[in-house]
């Protein structure tokens, strides 16, 4: 759609876009509901969050946001023999925005794509969003966070990384979401999802870093992340680097040994459909495999990690939210 | 300039029944629709030449010509890509096999069923999915989503996204056809400098974009204030569920129940 529309507007050679919009029927109904549970509850809990901190200026301005990130979609640069760099903006909208905010932003723009131009499924919106709004809205600002107080370059060149491993997140999760699905073999869809946003991932974070050094000369109070330098932020740089790591930890473990998963998964038959069996709303290879090897274990652990750190932070965010309310209130008093 | 977005809206206008339907009876059916094509097992042919039949009644029903649905259909096809290495890996009789260099490829039965099942639940669901942004308004799909329980902050964000869409995707062309005529070509191989500068130049109009964006959004919201705005929208565009809303949402989740039963009977899987 936007390669249309770049097309036709400014007349250069279209290009394609980051392609980790899933469309439906990639993924079986179980990885489509779990990923939906995911979402739902991290974009409640930011649209509670936003409206505390936002309040009623929060709809134009993040309306405007989300059509800025769709736009800015279209802003690319020539690489090589005809493909371009683009952005995909998750870290970006999160240094800029925050982090929930940015993930409604992001939630909105992957929604209005599916809905309108087809670009990734419906039932799968959920994947889509958690792949590149949420994952991506967490390792911006988490990272971004950890770097508040140093100076300019190095928050730049902490960004440019962190923009970086979000292309590599999302294109990680997809990677397992199909491999779950039994769409792909993990061994064929993992290095090259991962090889190929390797190169997406540097124009991200070469486009992320030259936008924030654009706005730091002209507009630093602009900056979201610096205003919130007072407040607590551990749990967001936390997991950040959680995310981080296991974006780092996995992608060549899983590429180099493609054949111990892949092996894994052919003892327990899970990638084995029967014909005419009928579809099985849980599949059962769900716990059985995650305890039978040493990497199905790690595999395990880190995203059982994952979940519970995005529980853990955002818990005890919204307990501190509650008793700094009081003080909060003491501090503006209504007139 | 005037706006040359006006490609973005996808709404084909009519007077069909299917237009005229309350737009949460479409977004369901369409939901339950794609999740019935999901549900269904591999090979379960005839349930998908049904379901096919569903989706082709509602497009006449919808006055819409086959033709458009199948013609907009064609970009999931890419993605069929990362689906085609199922041919390979998934155990079952084998059909064909050979050699290339040093890895055994063997295409299966099973593999290849699997395979051709994905790409057609994936082509059936998009174009339930382009039918329904055809026959429905965007305003009205945002309310349907609203009556669905989907938080109010999201619907209007998503709203106000669509109303500024257009207007920031101009603002985005004026910035690359500046930057055309300033000779920072976006072609392939002739553009100048390194792509260090290249993206600095892409990365500045997105900071650019950014600026734009942030400061009308002030703008919009200091006119929305000196409009009497208080945080909350009023629309004055009730649904109402008519009969034939009900009538049309039982008839299709009994055909979608008939289709899932034909896929699951042993005789007609193949």
């Amino acid at each position: 759609m936007q390669t249309y529309l770049v097309g036709s507007l400014a007349g250069s050679i279209p290009a394609s876009p980051p392609a980790l919009h899933i469309p439906d029927g990639f993924l079986n109904l179980a990885i489509s509901l779990v990923f939906w549970a995911f979402t739902i509850m991290l974009l409640a809990i930011a649209v509670r969050r936003t409206n505390n901190e936002l309040g009623e200026r929060q709809i134009p301005l993040m309306g405007v946001m989300a059509a800025f990130i769709f736009a800015a979609q279209m802003i690319n640069f020539p690489v090589a023999g005809g493909t371009s760099g683009h952005l995909l903006g998750g870290a970006l909208a999160a240094i800029t925005l925050g982090p929930w905010p940015a993930m409604l932003v992001m939630a909105s723009v992957i929604g209005v794509q599916a809905l309108l131009f087809q670009d990734g499924g419906l039932i799968v919106m959920g994947a889509n969003i958690f792949n590149m709004g949420l994952l991506t809205a967490l390792i911006g600002y988490g990272l971004y966070r950890g770097v508040l107080g140093r100076p300019r370059g190095v928050r730049l060149a902490v960004a440019g990384v962190a923009a970086w491993l979000s292309v590599m997140a999302g294109a990680l999760a997809t990677s397992l979401q199909l491999w779950l699905s039994g769409t792909t073999s993990l061994s064929i869809v993992m290095p090259a999802m991962l090889g190929v946003h390797t190169l997406i991932g540097v124009g991200e974070a070469l486009i992320t870093v030259a936008a924030l050094t654009f706005i730091m000369q002209t507009r630093p109070d602009l900056l979201e992340a610096e205003a919130r330098a007072a407040r607590g932020g551990r749990g967001w740089v936390l997991g950040g680097l959680l995310a981080a790591l296991m974006v780092v930890l996995l992608s060549p473990l899983a590429s180099t040994n493609p054949d111990g998963l892949e092996r894994v998964a052919g003892d327990l038959g899970f990638l084995d459909r029967g014909l005419g069996t009928p579809y099985q709303l849980i599949p059962d290879y769900s716990i059985p495999f995650l305890g039978q090897t040493p990497l199905s274990t790690i595999l395990a652990g880190t995203i059982g990690a994952l979940i519970v750190a995005t529980l853990a932070f955002g818990v005890a965010r919204m307990l501190r939210r509650r008793s700094a309310q009081p003080a909060a209130k003491a501090e503006h008093p209504v007139s | 300039m005037t706006m040359q977005a006006h490609t973005l809206d996808r709404y084909q206008a009519g007077v069909s029944l299917v237009h005229r339907l309350d737009p949460r009876v479409k977004v369901i059916v369409t939901i339950l629709f794609i999740v019935s094509n999901v549900a269904l097992p591999d090979g379960a042919w005839l349930a998908f030449l049904l379901a096919w039949w569903l989706l082709i009644a509602s497009s006449w029903l919808a006055g819409l010509g086959y033709g458009y649905l199948l013609r907009r259909s064609f970009v999931a096809l890419p993605f069929a890509l990362a689906a085609i290495t199922a041919i390979f890996t998934i155990p079952g009789q084998p059909l064909f096999a050979w050699m290339l260099g040093s890895w055994h490829l063997t295409i299966t039965d099973a593999g290849l069923i699997r395979f051709v099942s994905i790409v057609v639940r994936s082509w059936l669901s998009v174009q339930m999915a382009i039918l329904l942004t055809a026959t429905t308004q965007f305003p009205d799909l945002m309310h349907a989503l609203r009556h669905l329980r989907v938080p109010k902050l999201l619907v209007a964000i998503v709203s106000f996204m669509y109303r500024y869409l257009f207007v920031l995707i101009d603002e985005a062309a004026r910035l690359l056809r500046a930057r055309e005529a300033r000779s920072a070509r976006s072609t392939a191989g002739a553009g100048g400098g390194s792509i260090a500068w290249r993206a600095r130049v892409a990365g500045n109009m997105a900071g650019q974009l950014f600026l734009r964006s942030y400061e009308r959004s002030d703008r919009v919201y200091n006119a929305m204030l000196a409009r009497g705005y208080a945080g909350q929208f009023l629309t004055i565009n009730p649904h109402i569920m008519r009969r034939r809303d009900w009538a049309v949402l039982l008839l299709a989740g009994v055909v979608l129940l008939i289709v899932q039963l034909v896929g699951r009977l042993p005789l007609v899987a193949l």
